[in-house]
């Protein structure tokens, strides 16, 4: 059965996105992108040569992938959107994922000047993906300016630290209509399957993949707990609970269609 | 408030013996912590740390990677003028030292440019000696509409100046500031810097926060270690950080951990900095400032700068003259000091290729 992510009206096969900062070599990362079959990859506008001249990071990025550029370096929302304005007059296309960072000491973004970039972006024509502290009102409030997804932190960018934002996520996910691409903090591939489980619509992997002993061995790990994580969150995981709950229970005939004497009812 | 607050509180203090007490049981122990504090970072300067430094380098890298990738920046000096207007004993653009001086123009600021562009390189900084006529804020502005064609990130290291200054450059694109404190002990400054404007200590210390305040994306600061003794002038360059961190979260701090060079004139350091104290410096910062950059230029030998390469540094210059006019081969003139690593951009390139490293030639876009 076809699941195809749907952002901005481009169906997506591969939910795992990658990004292309910390690699060693540009081989490397473009051995690693293939195996994680990511149809969506980001790019720093910041590092790319902007002149035209074919230099740099975006040749080496395999055809199956979109483009994402991102506003990184940007501290404000003007910025931010002068960056992406770059980025799209230099031919990288309007997918943008917008960053805005002015705390260089965790690198947590700043929501206000993100909506504000967002706002004026989504104006533009561009398809605005949003990364965010995770909040729901100020995600909602992106959405209400037209980002085509949410990127909120799992944990602060690099720390490989896993979902540590869970209830602050899981409850975006509830609230907020636009997909959910959780981004930063996503160390291990069963981290990327927890928050497919919990229902994000994708995930975002660069410094767990680019700097593993082997990039491309675990860019293929992710792709695969990517995928496994989204098919439990289909299949419906069952309940949690702190009681152990016996698989074959003494009480079933009470239930649906076992026993009830219901000729009172 | 200032970092002369912190300074003024700290700088009575029995540093050689406080060091002196720090025992390995205490480095364990912060060798087993995530996030350090003042304290933390001091144990790991002292003698009683040397003892770890395998250690220490294996967190740092693991560090480093985590938070910069297995990336290297790239950037070179561009010397515009060798006038200054001071008498530093170490330095050989000293007013004292006779040689001819110079200052390119503006034609000349562009075959430097060129020279330097053909190499790859997309990040300078321009130097200068210190003069407020020689390298004012209009003849610095002038500058950069030159280099705006042809870099992507342009920083300053100049004399230090004042906020609308700053602010006046930062509005025509140079987007970092590197100030070198010289020393942070306020007695052996004034003795080291006998005549000139850079006799005020206090205005040179506030000069990387002035920096902060005016929009510098980046501020990198430093002592030049073999005026005092390393372990408290790395310990005071540290916090010194960690207060620009703290106070300004919009600017990214750097430190660089630059040892006295011969030069021009008779000064001789009294205090030798090994290479192993230097990497214990380095270290340390790593553990305590995790997301701070820290910049390796050409003063250290090739072999040295090789095996630095994976212990936190963030950025390198290569292929560095510290002579005015240097790279397009202008016209003979002084350098400021002598370069150990001399090796071409392309050789480095090659190295960090090497080493698992990707060569970043640019990281960020004048908007």
């Amino acid at each position: 059965m076809r699941d195809p992510l749907v952002i901005a009206g481009i169906e997506l096969e591969s939910r795992l996105f990658t990004g292309t900062g910390k690699f060693a070599d540009h081989s490397v990362m473009r051995d690693a992108i293939e195996q994680s079959h990511s149809q969506v990859v980001t790019v720093a506008i910041r590092r790319v040569d902007l002149d035209g001249s074919g230099k740099h990071i975006v040749n080496d990025i395999p055809k199956q992938a979109t483009l994402m550029p991102n506003t990184s370096g940007a501290r404000t929302a003007e910025e931010a959107v002068r960056i992406a304005r770059l980025g799209k007059a230099s031919g990288m296309g309007n997918w943008v994922k917008i960053e805005v960072i002015s705390d260089q000491k965790y690198l947590l973004p700043d929501n206000e000047e993100t909506i504000k970039a967002t706002k004026i972006l989504v104006d533009e024509g561009f398809v605005v993906l949003a990364y965010m502290s995770p909040d729901l009102m100020a995600a909602k409030r992106m959405e209400e300016a037209g980002a085509a997804a949410i990127m909120p932190l799992g944990s602060p960018i690099g720390s490989n630290r896993g979902i540590r934002m869970k209830e602050m996520i899981r409850i975006m996910i509830d609230e907020i209509d636009v997909p959910i691409v959780v981004d930063a903090g996503i160390g291990k591939p069963s981290e990327a399957a927890e928050a497919m489980e919990m229902g994000s619509d994708a995930v975002l992997v660069n410094t767990a993949i680019a700097t593993a002993k082997d990039p491309v061995a675990m860019a293929k790990a992710f792709d695969m707990a990517v995928r496994a994580g989204r098919m439990a969150y289909i299949s419906g995981p069952g309940q949690s609970s702190f009681q152990a709950k016996a698989s074959s229970p003494l009480t079933g005939f009470l239930t649906s269609t076992g026993g009830v004497n219901n000729e009172f009812l | 408030m200032s970092f002369y607050n912190v300074y003024e509180k700290l700088k009575d203090q029995p540093f050689s013996s406080l060091f002196d007490e720090v025992t390995a049981r205490d480095v364990e122990k912060v060798l087993q912590k995530d996030s350090l504090t003042d304290q933390d970072y001091f144990t790991l300067l002292s003698p009683a740390a040397e003892g770890y430094i395998e250690e220490m380098a294996q967190k740092a890298h693991q560090l480093t990677v985590q938070h910069f990738g297995y990336t290297m920046q790239l950037f070179q000096p561009l010397y515009v003028s060798d006038y200054c207007v001071n008498t530093c004993k170490y330095c050989s653009f000293s007013v004292e030292n006779v040689f001819p001086r110079r200052r390119l123009t503006m034609e000349e600021v562009e075959e430097e440019a060129q020279a330097i562009s053909t190499k790859g390189i997309e990040q300078i900084i321009i130097l200068s000696g210190e003069s407020r006529v020689h390298s004012s804020v209009d003849y610095l502005t002038k500058i950069m509409k030159v280099l705006r064609k042809y870099f992507s990130s342009v920083g300053l290291e100049v004399q230090p100046m004042d906020l609308e200054d700053y602010e006046a450059l930062v509005a025509s694109g140079i987007d970092t500031l590197t100030v070198f404190q010289e020393t942070y002990d306020e007695k052996i400054y004034r003795d080291l810097h006998t005549k000139g404007p850079k006799r005020f200590y206090k205005y040179r210390l506030d000069t990387p926060e002035r920096g902060c305040q005016a929009g510098m994306r980046s501020v990198t600061i430093g002592a030049l270690l073999g005026l005092e003794d390393w372990r408290k002038e790395s310990y005071l360059t540290g916090l010194h950080g960690s207060y620009l961190q703290d106070k300004y979260l919009d600017a990214e701090i750097g430190v660089s951990f630059p040892r006295i060079q011969p030069n021009a004139g008779s000064f001789q350091p009294e205090i030798h900095v090994t290479d192993q104290n230097m990497v214990q410096a380095m270290l340390a910062l790593r553990l305590f400032l995790p997301r701070a950059g820290i910049i390796l230029s050409t003063r250290e030998t090739p072999q040295l700068r090789d095996q630095l390469i994976p212990l936190g540094v963030t950025k390198m210059s290569a292929a560095s003259s510290t002579e005015v006019g240097g790279y397009a081969q202008l016209e003979n003139t002084q350098s400021q000091f002598e370069i150990s690593d001399e090796r071409s951009v392309k050789k480095i390139r090659q190295l960090l290729h090497e080493k698992g490293y990707q060569p970043v030639m640019k990281d960020w876009q004048i908007v």
